[in-house]
């Protein structure tokens, strides 16, 4: 495996967009995945319907859509610009968000699932001892629902590292600000590179088991607290 | 100065098919049994008082207002603990951080000292250090009372703290929330279906059916009264305070004494004199007899004072009322005993106990 400073460039990139993009995931989803989690709202139905929506819809679907609403006549391109932010796409940071949103089902579904198993029995000890929500949340909801974060935070790091379609559409192939690995490779591919294709590939294949094998690994191991005893 | 009401609550739900209507005055003291009979709404009331369920009305504790027309406090800041009817401990914690989460927000009413106290109460010292699923499901429910204990409530819930838990060990933890009766000096209160245990533990009965408040009275007085609605059945039998006179190392007996001359000896455990305990004479358990028998193996034979006389449910049956140094018991014997020995209310006659217990 050889890599061209561009290629490298690329690989980092793409971590730093999965970092930033699985911060993000992890601050929405948390408050989503619990209201989620709770509600008897019968509109949680829709939401939950809308959430797992990028699960089968075409990236290049999304994609689309995300680059109509971000440009200048779409809804988010009009906030963007009155913020003084400029358009989205074809940046880093139209990615960031069009990548947040391919990726929302895999970080909310594992935290959704993680609180749901917990049962409310947890919380109602803990307020009935006293603890207010907040010190709840940080003594019993999360530490209880630790693996389904772990989970989600891998899913969507990898998930968005492996994205094409989306990053096609919004952000196009601009060196150190959209050329994410997976363009990359398709370039290669392209141009004929084989052998750098194969690099990069491989590294993705490496990747994708390691991570996979660590989550199944978390899985077999201490991972969820059998049903309050 | 401290208003003393107690527990003033009332509160008002309604759920599909059901409607929870209470009006309820609790004393600020002892332990408050409710029951009734299943799908009555004894846990839904539980709940509310606890803030768990968003219930119309008020709900006052001394002089703390929990809830009222303009406020309604949550959960976290009424002064409750509770104990659900699984132990419902927190998985993720050891027992000694299971109770030390308690501990830390009793909000310094509570002595990190005394945890070793109630550790030690409800003899959960050999499990202080384990994860409680590796802990018996009768050691689960005593970590959980004792997490509860631990938090200083101004009020003690508890949810059939029992009903997930086998007889043997029903039978044991019974006993453990007898010592911690002698120890809190809050008030409890304790939802069950069993009689029983509302014998042994409760001060003050209430009874609720539908939603709503049947019957409300001091436990010697609901179990005197043979139509106090509580599904006696065989249980039927009256239970009251008494004190220990002495107690027998030789026959493993204690001597309780009440009035000017009634005495009765209990099997039961030591017992220090001048101790109060809890008696339960069961109905079908005594006997009437006109003379004493010396050489009868029945130790226990009381003077009484026949008040009523009355039909049982068991139509072979009679039910008499007696009086005994200012006590009430009750007795259950056959309609043909009671035309033989031609029993009227008013007369004297001798109460034979075959078997009385502490309850």
């Amino acid at each position: 495996m050889s890599f061209s400073n561009d290629d490298i460039n690329t690989i980092l990139l793409t971590l730093k967009l999965a970092a930033c993009v699985t911060v993000i995931l992890l601050l929405i989803s948390t408050p989503l995945a619990l209201w989620l989690a709770r509600t008897e709202n019968r509109f949680a139905g829709v939401i939950n319907t809308l959430v797992a929506m990028p699960l089968i819809l075409p990236p290049s679907v999304i994609g689309f859509y995300m680059l109509i609403a971000m440009g200048p006549d779409g809804f988010i391109g009009e906030i963007t610009q009155a913020l003084g932010l400029g358009l989205l796409p074809f940046t880093f940071s139209g990615l960031v968000v069009a990548s947040v949103i391919y990726s929302l089902p895999f970080v909310v579904q594992p935290i959704q699932n993680a609180l749901q198993a917990a049962g409310t029995r947890p919380q109602e000890v803990a307020a009935t001892l006293g603890a207010g929500p907040i010190d709840t949340f940080f003594r019993i909801t999360l530490p209880l629902a630790r693996p389904g974060f772990f989970t989600a935070a891998i899913l969507g790091f990898t998930h968005t590292i492996g994205e094409f379609g989306v990053v096609l559409m919004i952000g196009g192939n601009i060196p150190d600000e959209t050329r994410l690995i997976s363009v990359q490779i398709y370039d290669h591919v392209e141009a004929l590179n084989y052998e750098q294709a194969h690099s990069l590939s491989l590294l993705m294949v490496i990747f994708s088991f390691t991570t996979l094998l660590l989550l199944y690994s978390l899985r077999s191991g201490r991972v969820g607290y059998k049903v309050m005893s | 100065m401290t208003d003393r009401h107690g527990l003033e609550l009332n509160l008002k739900l309604q759920r599909k098919g059901f409607t929870l209507d209470v009006e309820l005055r609790l004393p600020d003291r002892g332990i408050t049994v409710i029951t009734g009979p299943s799908g009555s709404g004894k846990t839904t009331l539980l709940r509310c008082i606890a803030g768990l369920e968003k219930a119309q009305g008020n709900v006052r504790f001394n002089d703390a207002i929990w809830q009222d027309k303009k406020k309604f406090l949550p959960t976290y800041k009424r002064k409750t603990a509770y104990v659900f009817q699984e132990a419902s401990l927190f998985p993720h914690m050891s027992v000694k951080e299971n109770l030390e989460f308690a501990v830390d927000r009793s909000q310094g009413r509570m002595a990190a000292r005394k945890l070793k106290d109630i550790v030690k109460l409800l003899d959960i010292d050999h499990v202080f250090l384990s994860e409680p699923h590796k802990l018996s499901g009768g050691e689960r429910q005593r970590v959980a009372i004792a997490r509860a204990l631990l938090n200083m409530p101004d009020v003690l819930l508890m949810d059939e703290p029992l009903a997930s838990i086998d007889d043997q060990r029903k039978q044991e933890i019974l006993s453990y929330l007898e010592l911690v009766k002698e120890y809190v000096y809050f008030p409890v209160i304790y939802v069950t279906h069993s009689v029983n245990e509302a014998a042994r533990l409760a001060d003050t009965i209430v009874v609720i059916d539908k939603g709503s408040v049947v019957a409300q009275a001091p436990v010697e007085e609901a179990f005197s009264d043979p139509d106090f609605p509580l599904p006696f059945n065989d249980q039927l039998g009256v239970a009251f305070d008494a004190t220990i006179d002495q107690y027998s190392s030789k026959w493993a007996l204690s001597l309780v004494r009440w009035g000017s001359d009634c005495a009765v000896w209990l099997m039961a455990g030591r017992h220090r004199p001048g101790e109060q305990v809890r008696v339960r004479i069961l109905a079908r358990d005594i006997s009437l007899t006109r003379i004493t028998i010396p050489d009868s193996s029945i130790q226990n034979t009381i003077a009484c004072t026949i008040k009523e006389i009355r039909k049982d449910s068991d139509i072979s049956m009679a039910l008499v009322t007696l009086d005994a140094g200012g006590k009430t018991l009750l007795a259950r014997i056959t309609r043909r005993s009671v035309d033989q020995l031609n029993l009227v209310p008013g007369e004297s006659i001798w109460a034979q106990i075959k078997t009385a217990s502490l309850a």
